[in-house]
Formats: structure tokens, C-alpha cells, sequence
């Protein structure tokens, strides 16, 4: 029992990871907490149920076509909102308050037009039997959620790491002007950051989507409250933080779910955002930043 | 009162409610503003003292006039339980932490009986008012602006401008962010009270994302000059959807564009005058 309960946590800790890994990287790299993310979470979910219901598309190619289209809007969508504020050098908070209001009249929009009751993959798409080892379940999904994850995060780390991308992308993190002045086209990089984040998101819609086959318009914002949790936790702008903040909420959630009462998930994840506020503001892992004028 | 006088007030009855509830709400949102922190945390304020007041007069039959002022006492407290670390570091803690509030609390009201589960609580007796409501929303203007025009305002612009600045030439910053929170959680309490007690229901959706997300759009419509300003704002942005009912549906989007809008293209808002001071009072 504890051991299913443990596997159903790792995964359900490895779409946290994977949600909050875009979220962390936007803040990161350029500075915003872009509260837009989860409705590119949502819409990863809409379009792959759309090609997959509506178009017959098999799921190996409607999931990487979906976290795509989640990027090319991402692009569009920071880029309407962003570039003026980053032009005239807004603070953080602005950004914030605009993504917050676009978040808003996006999801409006999308329940308006698509309707606020729960949609769900055809029975085909998802692969429903299980697996067994030593007497823990795993449903195809799931697997699936392991392996993207990894790949992802693997392939992120790789990227910001061992490319010469990554390092200007550092770069850019450190002091976007001076970035700019060693000739870093840092436009073009955060349009690129948004496209990873948004197609990280969709991918995480898509993969939730499936585990729990259950798609509605606001499944992104029950998410981002996920996203804060982890993304503080793991300290802001933390890759590796991210990973492990995730896995360990997804884990004390089914956890509390199981031992104490499925209603208080919420409540623990949030009381674990206020005790690490309290005692590691930085983040489990990060290291306090000194603030410059 | 005269009959037309009479029939008007008993149609817009609510109406006329809700314009004073959040002209309430847009002061306490307006507080955090002001000294250029952002608190997201409004509505969940609001819900903590609609909830707590609720039960006083409910389950412990205490009498209105105590129940008040005692409906800020629990989103005072989460308002230091939230505020206390954050406020020592960047904005967006503050945010964060606040953001997810609502959500959480809307959890804890569906799930705890005690807080009569998905059905809310209801038949919450009618003790508040247009007197108490207005009154006190009068009140809290006169307050906010006499202090907006004192030495303590012009601290709170320093900070809003220039946070470094603003500590380098002696302002307490966390102090006065700590004060303001504290300050806007007492605001945002006494509505939760006042709409919990003319509206005799309260439920555990009401208190959640959209609502402190329109409670952001009051201010950021109205601008912060000023105190007025977002109480004004509060007041276009509750007669409009009267007024165009056609929007219904839409009412969201459009509070959310209002704010994409607001921050894009008219950081000063709708009345852009700031509070003059003279001197050192």
C-alpha cells in the first residue's frame, strides 16, 4: 500500500516538476513570473484532445504537436504582453500584474467558448492497461510521465549547461544588459525561453490530461498554485530545485491524501510555501542574493 | 422618503450594496499599492472575514457591534503568518504567497463542516447597512487621506518610486509594507463582514482567484494617487456589467483586459493627480 502510494506520488511529483520547470525558467532567465503559463498548460490539453477526438491523430504525434503550438502561442502571447514592458525596463511586478490579467480574461475566454464541464480522451487514445511490479500499478500514462519528464529535464539541463545557447542564456539570467552589450540578441532568447515554457507547459497538460482524463478550461490554475509551491520551494529560477521541490510535493500530497484527508492537499502544499518562506526564503536549495540598486 | 426614492433603492438594493463592499475593497487593495507591494490575498482577507463574522453571529449569537470589528482579527493573522517573511524580500513573495490563499481557504470551507461544507453558510441575519457600509467606507477614505498627506505618505511614495532610495534615506521598509498589509487585511475583513451580513449567504466560491483578480482591476483602473481613485474605479467597473448586461458572460475577460490595458498603457490610471503636501506636517 505505502509502496503504490509512494509510486503514485513520484508521479504524480514528476508533472509538478515538469509544470513548474517552464515556470522557473521564465522567472530565471527573464525575470517574470508569467502567471499566463498555466493557461498554456490548458491549452497543451485542449489542442491534443482536439487532434486526437477531432482529427483522429495518433497520441505519439498529437503530444509533440500540441507542446509546439503551446510554444508558437507562448511567443505570440509574451511577446503582445512583454517587450513593451521590458522596453521602458517595468519591474517585476508589472509583468506580473499583466500576465495576471491576460491570465484572466484567456481562461474567461476559453470557458466561454468551450464550455466549463469537464471534456476526456477517447478511449483509444490512452493506452489503459497496467503494469505490475511487485505489486505496484502503473498505468501507461504514468510511464509515460516518467520518461518525459526525464527526457525533459534532462534535456533542459543539457541545454543550459553544455550548449553555447545555454551559456548566453546564463548570461542573459546574470545582467540582461551587459548580455545584450557582449552582442546577445537577447530579444530573440526570450522569445526563445517563451517557446520552451510554453511548450514545457503544454506537454505537462497533456501528459495530466491523460493520467487523470480530465480536461477543462481551468485545470491550469489548480496547477500554478502547484507551480508556486514548487518553484519556491526549489528557489526562484532554480532548475534542479524545481525537480526536487516537485517530486517531494507530489509525494506529501498523496501522501496526505491517503493517511489524513484528500481535501487538505491544498492546505499542506501551502503550509509548506509559508514554512519555507519562514525558515528558507532562497529556497531549499538556493543561496540568499544580495540586492543591488 | 419619497416613494420613487423608495422603489429605486428597493430594486438596486444590492447594487447599491456591492458599490460600497468594494469601494471597501479597492482601499484595501489601494494600501498594498501604495507602498508598491502587490497582494493578491484580497479576496481570501475578505472571505476569512465574511467566515469568521458569519459564525460570531451564527453560532455565538454575539451582537453586530462586536462582531465588526472583530472580523479583522483572523485576516489580521494571516496577514502576518503570510506577510511576516515576505515582506523582508522582493515583491513578487509577496504575490506568490498571497496568490494561492483563496484557493487554499475555498478547500478548507468545502471540506471542513464546521464551515458548512459546498453549502456555505446561510441565514446570516441583515445587521449591516447603507449607514454602517458608507460610513465606513467614508471613514476610510478621510483616514487614507489625511495619512496619504502626512509624513507617512509621502514615505510610502518614496517607496512606491524608489524602494532603494526610499531605505537608503532612513524609511523602515518592511515596517511600513508590514503596516500596510496589516492594514488592507482590516479593510479587506470589515467588507467580508459587512457584504456577509447584508447578503445572508456566503459560500465557499466566493472568495477565490477572479475575485482578487477584480479587486486588482479597481485599483489599476482608478489608479493610486490618490485614494479616491480606486474607489472610483471599484464603482465603473460594478455599474458596468449593470449597464451592459449583454456582457455578462464576459465580464471577466473584460476585467482582465482592463488590467492588461491599465499596466501597458496607463500606469497612472483614470485620475493620474497625486495628494499634495506642503512642507513637513
Amino acid at each position: 500500500m505505502l509502496g503504490q502510494q509512494l509510486a503514485n506520488g513520484l508521479i504524480l511529483g514528476a508533472t509538478y516538476a515538469l509544470f513548474a520547470l517552464g515556470f522557473t525558467l521564465m522567472f530565471g532567465v527573464i525575470r517574470v513570473i508569467n502567471l499566463v503559463y498555466g493557461f498554456y498548460f490548458t491549452a497543451g490539453a485542449f489542442i491534443a484532445l482536439y487532434l486526437t477526438r477531432n482529427l483522429g491523430w495518433p497520441m505519439a504525434v498529437a503530444f509533440p504537436a500540441a507542446a509546439i503550438a503551446s510554444g508558437v502561442m507562448a511567443i505570440g502571447i509574451d511577446g503582445l504582453l512583454l517587450t513593451r514592458l521590458r522596453r521602458v525596463g517595468a519591474p517585476e511586478l508589472a509583468s506580473l500584474m499583466v500576465t495576471l490579467g491576460a491570465v484572466l480574461a484567456l481562461y474567461a475566454t476559453a470557458t466561454a467558448l468551450l464550455g466549463p464541464d469537464i471534456k476526456r480522451f477517447p478511449a483509444s487514445v490512452i493506452g489503459a492497461e497496467a503494469m505490475e511490479f511487485a505489486a505496484i500499478r502503473i498505468t501507461q500514462a504514468q510511464v509515460l510521465i516518467l520518461l518525459a519528464t526525464i527526457v525533459l529535464v534532462g534535456g533542459l539541463l543539457a541545454l543550459m549547461h553544455g550548449t553555447r545557447l545555454g551559456l548566453a542564456l546564463r548570461a542573459m539570467a546574470e545582467n540582461p544588459d551587459a548580455a545584450g552589450l557582449m552582442g546577445i540578441d537577447t530579444i530573440r532568447l526570450a522569445a526563445l525561453v517563451s517557446f520552451i515554457s510554453g511548450a514545457l507547459a503544454g506537454a505537462g497538460g497533456v501528459l495530466i490530461g491523460l493520467n487523470f482524463n480530465a480536461i477543462q478550461p481551468y485545470m491550469g490554475e489548480a496547477m500554478m498554485l502547484r507551480g508556486f509551491v514548487v518553484i519556491i520551494v526549489g528557489g526562484l529560477g532554480d532548475i534542479r530545485g524545481a525537480l526536487i521541490a516537485g517530486l517531494l510535493l507530489g509525494i506529501v500530497e498523496v501522501l496526505t491524501a491517503g493517511y489524513i484527508a484528500s481535501g487538505l492537499k491544498e492546505a499542506v502544499a501551502f503550509a509548506i510555501l509559508v514554512a519555507v518562506l519562514w525558515s528558507r526564503p532562497a529556497g531549499l536549495f538556493g543561496r540568499a542574493v544580495t540586492r543591488r540598486a | 422618503m419619497p416613494p420613487w426614492l423608495d422603489d429605486f433603492f428597493w430594486t438596486y438594493q444590492n447594487l447599491v450594496y456591492a458599490l460600497g463592499v468594494n469601494g471597501l475593497l479597492a482601499l484595501s487593495i489601494y494600501v498594498v499599492l501604495a507602498v508598491g507591494q502587490l497582494s493578491l490575498g484580497q479576496a481570501a482577507f475578505m472571505g476569512l472575514g465574511a467566515y469568521s463574522s458569519a459564525i460570531m453571529t451564527l453560532k455565538f449569537k454575539l451582537p453586530f457591534l462586536l462582531v465588526l470589528p472583530a472580523s479583522c482579527i483572523v485576516p489580521v493573522a494571516f496577514a502576518l503568518l503570510i506577510g511576516g517573511p515576505t515582506l523582508r524580500l522582493s515583491g513578487v513573495y509577496l504575490a506568490i504567497a498571497t496568490i494561492g490563499l483563496g484557493e487554499v481557504l475555498r478547500a478548507v470551507y468545502l471540506n471542513i463542516d464546521w464551515f458548512g461544507g459546498a453549502l456555505g453558510l446561510s441565514g446570516i441575519p441583515e445587521r449591516a447597512g447603507i449607514g454602517s457600509i458608507y460610513g465606513l467606507l467614508a471613514a476610510a477614505l478621510a483616514v487614507l487621506w489625511i495619512i496619504g498627506r502626512s509624513h507617512i505618505g509621502r514615505a510610502m511614495e518614496a517607496m512606491r518610486t524608489d524602494e532603494t532610495a526610499a531605505e537608503v534615506m532612513g524609511i523602515n521598509v518592511p515596517r511600513y509594507r508590514l503596516g500596510a498589509l496589516l492594514a488592507s487585511a482590516v479593510l479587506a475583513g470589515l467588507a467580508g463582514a459587512l457584504s456577509a451580513h447584508v447578503s445572508s449567504f456566503i459560500g465557499p466560491n466566493e472568495y477565490g482567484f477572479e475575485p482578487a483578480v477584480t479587486i486588482l482591476s479597481f485599483a489599476l483602473l482608478g489608479g493610486i494617487g490618490t485614494p479616491i481613485a480606486p474607489v472610483l474605479g471599484a464603482w465603473i467597473l460594478t455599474l458596468l456589467p449593470e449597464l451592459l448586461r449583454g456582457l455578462a458572460d464576459f465580464r471577466l475577460v473584460f476585467n482582465g483586459v482592463i488590467i492588461v490595458i491599465a499596466v501597458l498603457f496607463l500606469p497612472n490610471g483614470i485620475l493620474p493627480f497625486r495628494l499634495r503636501r506642503h512642507g513637513r506636517p
